[in-house]
């Protein structure tokens, strides 16, 4: 049962990403990375990590993905992107890509090497415990940089079309 | 129940597609959803090792990147809005303004 949500998930997610490559329509793009974070929260859920799946699904499929709906509505752009030419460039993508696959393949396998198969890493008790001591400077700083976000795209992009 | 390694497995294929959309394409937003993509890759990753180790630091590191993300993205929209607007263009083969 698991193995059957895991595999439609992944294949989801894998082919939302894939069709998004294809895509040359900025809307279309955003809604299959809607559907592409939103897999990727089921799939948070099925490594016990329930409460990243609902962050997931709340901010990224949510709030982010609005966000870039809202910019894309902004820009208006009335025709789609021209046809993207198979260059060198594309070619040239590609090779980087698989090699960097290649080579994340090969670090993961070094980096499992050493784990021990527990348990669950902790319900949410644990996280907030972990969040509250240890990341206790971590989380507060989060609120300061959120801080600065808000102002910072305030200050760039509030201004008068005039201005 | 499913080994993590199939989970880490999924988060590389995503990175690498993340890699390869972000070279593809030549406009700018579809550019920084790709940027998503990859972050997005590696919290599947940092979840994926929090369920092989039965730690919770995982989790923890995955709600900052998830937060760093969301600033990224708003002050990322920000700045393209600021250049869509002085250049109506999000082609990147067209802003070369800094071409040596």
């Amino acid at each position: 049962m698991a193995w059957a949500v895991f595999i439609v998930l992944s294949v989801l997610c894998v082919g939302a990403v894939a069709a998004m490559i294809v895509s040359r329509n900025q809307a279309h793009n955003a809604l299959f990375l809607v559907l592409a974070f939103a897999s990727l929260g089921g799939l948070f859920g099925l490594l016990d990590a329930p409460f990243a799946a609902a962050v997931q699904v709340l901010v990224y499929a949510g709030a982010i993905m609005v966000l870039f709906l809202f910019a894309i509505m902004m820009f208006n752009l009335r025709r789609p992107a021209p046809r993207e030419k198979k260059t060198l460039r594309a070619a040239l993508a590609a090779g980087l890509g698989t090699v960097l696959f290649v080579e994340l393949v090969l670090a993961a396998r070094k980096a499992l090497a050493g784990s021990v198969p527990t348990g669950a890493p902790g319900g949410i008790e644990g996280l907030g415990r972990l969040l509250f001591t240890d990341y206790l400077y971590a989380f507060e700083i989060t609120s300061l940089l959120i801080l600065a976000a808000l102002v910072g795209a305030l200050a760039l992009a509030g201004k008068k079309e005039d201005a | 129940m499913i080994p993590p390694p199939a989970f880490l497995f999924l988060a590389v294929l995503l990175f690498g597609l993340g890699v390869l959309a972000f070279f593809v394409k030549k406009d700018l937003l579809t550019q920084f959803m790709a940027v998503e993509i990859m972050l997005n890759a590696g919290n599947l990753a940092f979840l994926s090792l929090a369920k092989a180790f039965g730690r919770a630091e995982g989790q923890a590191l995955v709600l900052f990147v998830i937060t760093v993300a969301a600033a990224e993205a708003v002050v990322g929209l920000a700045i393209i809005v600021v250049v869509f607007r002085q250049r109506r263009s999000l082609r990147t083969d067209e802003l070369k303004d800094l071409k040596g």
